[in-house]
């Protein structure tokens, strides 16, 4: 059973007077423990995408299923519950809290979304913080870090509550080549050892050349799907 | 780590907006329970020169005297029978602590000079200093009671006609039957004024006023009462006036009038006007808080749209949302009246070992004892935290009803 289906989405946007169409009627399906990558100009459409498969948004007309459910048809409170369990979200400003440290950070999806008992946060952040190489940093600040360390962070809280898929949007935009190569061979070793899905848009043609499975995204079509290169 | 702890953190993060919010909530505060203390305290003394140098707590009179004591009626005293059964039934009473049956009159006052008017108060010395125990201390000059065929004139009097303790007085008065008697006394004291009904009154026992009057039985104007404590007037005003109505009430007719003091003296509505401003002060603090919360959490919010974004995008239920941010008012809330009543308790303090003192009418030198009601620091510092949750509520609703889409594109 696919992970994601999409079936003929549209997605319109008002832009004061002038209507635009982001998505042009788009269907595909991703199969779980996939690393993907939707790639394309800017306005290409890519955002948006990502926006819906991560129930951030809602689809004018034609339906997304994820995890077998229909997320067009959430409220606020059910989409928000859905993405805390099956959503891990990985932003390209890293957007990790400012006054919570790294430990904090990692821990936060497990205490104000999943209610997850202390000793099995515990458990679960220190992994993880041992996994992404920042268990000596577990105490320090967002504004104490450096890019590439904030990104390992955010990625251990897009893992942290075991979604079924992690999505990420640029998520190499804002680092050097370098720290950009070391987070996709991180986000790889998590797919594998974690069988998660990982979803990303990028212009990075290193971490497109890392995907399994591209999407090539033109003026709100899906022009073609294929392997990475 | 939990939301509270959080919340603090989000509040240090800003310390100087945070700093100066606090602030102005405690000068609210402050200058809120300094104005409660000190109003207060004015308010008590006030109030206790007046019932305990003159009302009294409680007053008993025939129907209708009230509002005719200007011209002290000598129609409208108590039959002695009366009395007796009043009294029969205020010694029954576990509130009431003394009570003094006064016989009012006006009168001549002659020096043999010359002659004024006066009014009189006839007494039993001893049941009236219980009843007014601060009587004896507006003695200024002379001694502190009296006895038959003395008396206790107003220093304004004595100053006016030129008269000393030892001189030799005539009282002439009007008797109910519309004739004219008159008698001498010996000024045994002289009186200091107080603010307020009969503050300028003289005294004499209660036998030489009947003589005065010529009543062939001892009749009674009125009776004051004073009780053990203060703060049960409005219980054992009701349960006087209950006894009295069961011992009294003929069909539909009660021939008594019982009063409290504030029914008696105009003082009363300054002491409601120092209530009123007392309540308009606490509307302002209301506001101050109001606007200074409602304030930094509008901006709050307002710089932290990302980051609201952010917990959405996540999965932060928008309860958790909406009750972050407004933890964040209450603790500032908290910290305002914390910092506030700390501030504000040594202030008083501080007043309270000054000795301030101030006059009151004819009395000088009343010494300032400023203190706060446990139940109105409370009040006080309910008020406060509950206005900062409230003027958090707007801005934490506007928070979690934030569509994460919207919030993490927000520059």
């Amino acid at each position: 059973m696919s992970l994601v289906i999409a079936e003929d989405i549209t997605k319109n946007y008002q832009v004061g007077a002038v209507a635009v169409q982001a998505l042009r009627g788009i269907s595909f399906t991703i199969e779980p423990a996939s690393f993907v990558s939707f790639i394309g100009p800017s306005g290409s459409g890519k955002t948006t995408l990502l926006n819906l498969i991560g129930c951030l948004d809602a689809p004018t007309s034609g339906r997304i299923t994820v995890a077998n459910t229909d997320v067009g048809t959430l409220d606020r409170g059910k989409s928000a519950a859905f993405r805390g369990v099956n959503i891990g979200f990985i932003f390209q400003d890293f957007n990790l809290l400012p006054v919570l440290t790294a430990y904090e950070n990692i821990e936060y999806p497990l205490l104000m979304v999943q209610n997850i008992p202390p000793a099995e946060r515990r458990r679960r952040v220190t992994a993880l913080l041992e996994t992404v190489g920042m268990a000596d940093q577990a105490g320090k600040r967002p504004d104490q870090l450096s890019g590439g360390q904030k990104q390992r962070v955010a990625i251990a809280r897009a893992l942290v509550t075991s979604p079924k898929m992690v999505l990420a949007d640029e998520p190499t935009a804002n680092l050097d080549s370098k720290t950009a190569h070391t987070v996709i061979e991180l986000m790889k070793k998590m797919r594998d050892e974690r069988q998660t899905t990982f979803i990303f848009s990028t212009h990075d043609q290193k971490l497109v050349s890392e995907v399994e499975i591209l999407f090539r995204l033109e003026d709100g079509l899906l022009e073609s799907r294929g392997k990475g290169e | 780590m939990n939301l509270y702890k959080i919340a603090l953190r989000n509040l240090l993060r800003y310390k100087r907006r945070t700093l100066l919010t606090a602030s102005l909530i405690t000068i609210g505060v402050v200058f809120v329970l300094v104005f409660v203390a000190v109003s207060g305290s004015f308010k008590a003394m006030m109030i206790g020169q007046i019932t305990d140098a003159m009302l009294g707590h409680i007053q008993i009179h025939k129907k209708g005297y009230v509002a005719s004591i200007d011209n002290l009626p000598l129609n409208l005293n108590l039959r002695a029978e009366d009395v007796a059964r009043i009294d029969q039934i205020l010694r029954n009473q576990k509130d009431i602590e003394a009570s003094s049956p006064r016989l009012k009159f006006g009168g001549l006052f002659s020096n043999f000079v010359e002659s004024t008017n006066i009014r009189l108060n006839g007494i039993y010395p001893d049941r009236e200093f219980n009843t007014v125990p601060l009587l004896t201390s507006r003695i200024s000059e002379g001694k502190k009671t009296i006895v038959k065929g003395e008396i206790l004139i107003p220093a304004l009097l004595a100053k006016g006609m030129k008269v000393k303790v030892g001189d030799s007085v005539v009282i002439v008065a009007t008797n109910k039957d519309g004739s004219v008697n008159g008698r001498q006394f010996i000024v045994a004291g002289i009186l200091e004024s107080v603010t307020g009904p009969g503050g300028r009154d003289g005294y004499v026992h209660i036998e030489d006023a009947a003589e005065v009057l010529r009543m062939p039985e001892l009749e009674i104007s009125e009776v004051a009462i004073r009780l053990k404590d203060f703060d049960r007037l409005q219980p054992a005003f009701q349960e006087i006036r209950k006894q009295l109505e069961t011992e009294f009430l003929k069909g539909d007719k009660f021939p008594l009038e019982i009063h409290t003091w504030e029914g008696l003296t105009p003082f009363f509505n300054i002491a409601r006007m120092l209530d009123v401003m007392t309540f308009f002060i606490k509307l302002m603090l209301v506001a101050l808080v109001l606007i200074s919360v409602l304030n930094v959490m509008i901006m709050a919010v307002y710089e932290r749209i990302r980051e609201i974004g952010t917990m959405a995008a996540i999965g932060t239920p928008p309860g958790k949302i909406l009750s972050l941010f407004m933890m964040e008012g209450l603790s500032l809330g908290i910290l305002g009246t914390l910092i506030g009543g700390g501030v504000g308790l040594l202030i008083l303090f501080i007043l309270n070992i000054s000795h301030i003192t101030f006059n009151f009418g004819q009395q000088q030198g009343l010494l300032l004892r400023a203190s706060v009601n446990p139940m109105d620091f409370v009040t006080i510092a309910l008020i406060v935290i509950l206005v900062s949750v409230v003027a958090s509520l707007q801005p934490a609703f506007k928070a979690s009803r934030m569509e994460p889409i919207v919030a993490l594109r927000h520059v």
